[in-house]
């Protein structure tokens, strides 16, 4: 593992935390509103899969999305100001925390639809395939969205033509209260694959070099035209579904466990014990990260709101009775 | 004149005013379309090898191959969110649901993601996507194949609703739907495919959303769309023989309407009746009174009235299945209660 790449891992899951958290304070303030998924406990999915990615390749995602947008590059200061609904939001406040949109970072959405990143993420790839390019499409979801039939419906188009997708499982194990072992007949996500003759895998989803390691292979089996492939990462999410949810239905026991494999704090001590960070650069990303952070909150704060509730309805706009001006 | 059209694989051959069926425009639109922009491809159920079930992509496959022309698995939810992704990212897809019936199991592409992206992104992604689709009472169809999906799809901001009816409308509006870089839905009635009209591929074309009058008159504002207008026309050829001049518009798009041509006509009959084949309850013809009410109340003379489908899931029986939609008759009935007022001064 190089020195450079630890770093990056522990920027990148460091600074995911520190915002959540900030999220939740904010949401708890008052400043943020609506439905508020985050992510902590999964940090080694987001960072593991997408460190992997060429900056070509294109990410859908669900609406637990704001650590794939932080490390594909969206500013922090974009995505907290769009949890804030400000004008300065990567959505310019029209979407939210569930509908993050980037275009220059190919970061095509947050969608609040179980089951919709599927049928997205094949359309980008059918386009890309379509002509000649080179590019792979993220395409994330829960354990819970490979019950829709959207699933299933996409998994036969990927496979039938050869679309690049990379399928990202994020299996924590919940579809809100309801157990993985309750809505799933056969719990192993990757296996969901096999009859559409589309291959897939399955890694520790609390590990983020094993994240990294497995994204590489599967991204070189799907770039070099393979077709598309499934990645199942075995993780768990800390906190309740969203801000709404306590998460009550779960053991002490069983969160107790999970934390103590937390995919940040045993990342930062595996890079110590290798020498690839002292304390004292743990102290500056540390210090970095939560200075991001405040500067985010502080940007969002002062950001002003959007004020055109009707732009955008159209791309061209028309006068016409039912339109948008 | 009949002439040899783009369905046959050759390049299109374009010649003024010539007799073309409604699916030979819609072929002939989808050709040009094809042939002068790289990213317009087609998918939907049997558009390719097997021509389309209506005939509508006839030829296309063989000419521009399976990437372009993609017959695709039934799974209408996934195949129209697969247009939406390749709008997101430069294609101009053409999704064919094979009929209206279907397109229910596609709404959340439609209705979640299609008219809502645009805005949800602040304006940074457009969805230029066209869904077209066959709809309407045909021939004793039964219940779940002779729907009409107007109510649920106007009342979604985002979308825009058009409802050719002509060859030349069915020509213009969609390649004018094709251009539009906002998601448009182009409902197409399954029996007027056959139907014969003039076509001029030269003649300057419509606004995309524009109404247009099909008959002139000054006592009764007849409205209609798709099938309805050769009903209503045929109800102003007997209105006319009792001395009645009934215009007859068609609307040719749902949302937006052109509801500033519909109040220019009402300023001059005084009298609106809409004839809708879609069910009565909470229809367009529904929106169409009220709005017309709101724009040009001190111009009417009477309330707005609505001769539309009956409140029922289509019969198979053939004379039920008549008689859950409005005829002639039911138009030139209810236009004379409409006028009688007048008709007794
Ligand atoms: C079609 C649809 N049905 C239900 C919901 C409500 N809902 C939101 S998230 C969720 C659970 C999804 O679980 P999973 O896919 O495992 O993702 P996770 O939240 O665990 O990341 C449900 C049921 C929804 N948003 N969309
Ligand atoms: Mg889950």
């Amino acid at each position: 593992m190089q020195r450079e790449l630890a770093r990056q891992f522990l920027h990148d899951m460091i600074l995911a935390r520190e915002f959540e958290q900030a999220a939740a304070d904010q949401y708890q303030a008052g400043n943020i509103a609506g439905f508020l998924h985050l992510y902590p406990g999964e940090e080694a999915v987001a960072v593991g899969s997408l460190r992997a990615a060429d900056a070509g390749d294109y990410v859908v995602s669900t609406y637990r999305e704001h650590v794939h947008a932080l490390v594909r590059g969206v500013p922090a200061r974009a995505v907290m100001a769009e949890l804030f609904g400000k004008a300065t939001g990567c959505s310019g406040g029209y979407g939210g925390s569930m509908h993050l949109f980037d275009r220059e970072r190919r970061f095509l959405g947050g969608y609040a639809i179980v089951g919709e990143t599927f049928p997205v993420a094949i359309g980008v790839a059918y386009w890309l395939r379509m002509n000649n390019r080179n590019d792979v499409v993220y395409c994330f979801f829960g354990d819970g969205a490979a019950n829709q039939g959207t699933f299933h419906e996409s998994l036969n188009m990927a496979a039938l033509w050869k679309l690049p997708v990379l399928f990202l499982c994020e299996n924590n194990h919940y579809q809100i209260g309801t157990e993985i072992h309750r809505h799933t007949a056969v719990p192993e996500i990757w296996r969901h694959t096999t009859p559409y003759g589309i291959p897939g895998k399955r890694v520790d989803g609390m590990d983020v070099e094993a994240v990294y390691a497995a994204t590489r292979e599967v991204l070189e089996f799907v770039r070099a035209g393979n077709g598309p492939m499934l990645l199942e990462c075995d993780t768990y999410r800390y906190r309740g579904h969203s801000m709404a949810d306590s998460g009550a239905y779960r053991s002490t026991l069983e969160v107790q466990e999970l934390m103590a494999r937390d995919p940040v704090k045993s990342f930062r001590q595996r890079a110590l014990e290798q020498g690839w960070v002292n304390e004292e650069d743990l102290t500056d990303i540390e210090n970095a990260a939560q200075r991001s952070v405040e500067d985010a909150v502080r940007f969002a704060a002062e950001s002003p709101e959007p004020d055109d509730v009707r732009k955008d309805v159209y791309a061209e706009p028309f006068h016409l009775y039912g339109g948008s001006r | 004149m009949r002439t040899r059209h783009a369905n046959l694989g050759h390049e299109p051959v374009t010649v003024r005013a010539r007799e073309l069926k409604v699916w030979e425009a819609l072929n002939l639109a989808l050709d040009e379309a094809m042939a002068t922009d790289e990213a317009v491809f087609i998918l939907g159920e049997d558009v390719g090898l097997y021509g389309g079930s209506y005939r509508v992509t006839q030829g296309l496959y063989a000419k521009y191959g399976e990437w372009r022309v993609r017959d695709t698995p039934i799974s209408e939810n996934s195949f129209t969110g697969l247009g939406v992704g390749a709008a997101l990212v430069g294609g101009r897809p053409v999704v064919e649901i094979m009929t209206v019936n279907f397109a229910l199991l596609a709404l959340d592409a439609i209705i979640n993601m299609a008219a809502k992206l645009r805005y949800m992104s602040g304006g940074q992604f457009t969805v230029p996507l066209v869904v077209r689709m066959p709809g309407g009472v045909a021939k004793q169809l039964a219940a779940q194949h002779s729907q009409r999906l107007e109510h649920t799809l106007l009342n979604v901001p985002g979308l825009r609703v058009v409802v050719p009816g002509t060859p030349q409308d069915s020509y213009w509006q969609l390649k004018q739907s094709i251009d539009c870089d906002d998601p448009v839905i182009v409902l197409e009635h399954e029996l007027l495919y056959n139907e014969t009209g003039l076509f001029d591929a030269e003649a300057e074309p419509l606004p995309l959303h524009s109404a247009a009058v099909r008959r002139e008159g000054r006592d009764l504002t007849l409205i209609a769309w798709h099938r309805m207008v050769p009903v209503a026309l045929q109800a102003a050829e007997t209105l006319a023989a009792e001395g009645i001049e009934a215009e007859v518009i068609d609307l040719r798009s749902l949302r937006p309407l052109d509801l500033p041509a519909l109040v220019a006509s009402v300023n001059k009959t005084h009298h609106a009746l809409v004839v809708e084949e879609d069910c009565r309850f909470a229809g367009a013809g529904a929106e169409i009174a009220a709005s017309l009410h709101e724009a040009a109340f001190g111009a009417l003379d009477a309330p707005v009235e609505r001769v539309a489908g009956l409140d029922v899931p289509t019969p198979y029986n053939g004379l039920l299945e008549q008689a859950s939609i409005p005829d002639a008759a039911a138009v030139v009935g209810t236009a004379l209660r409409l006028l009688t007022p007048r008709v007794e001064e």
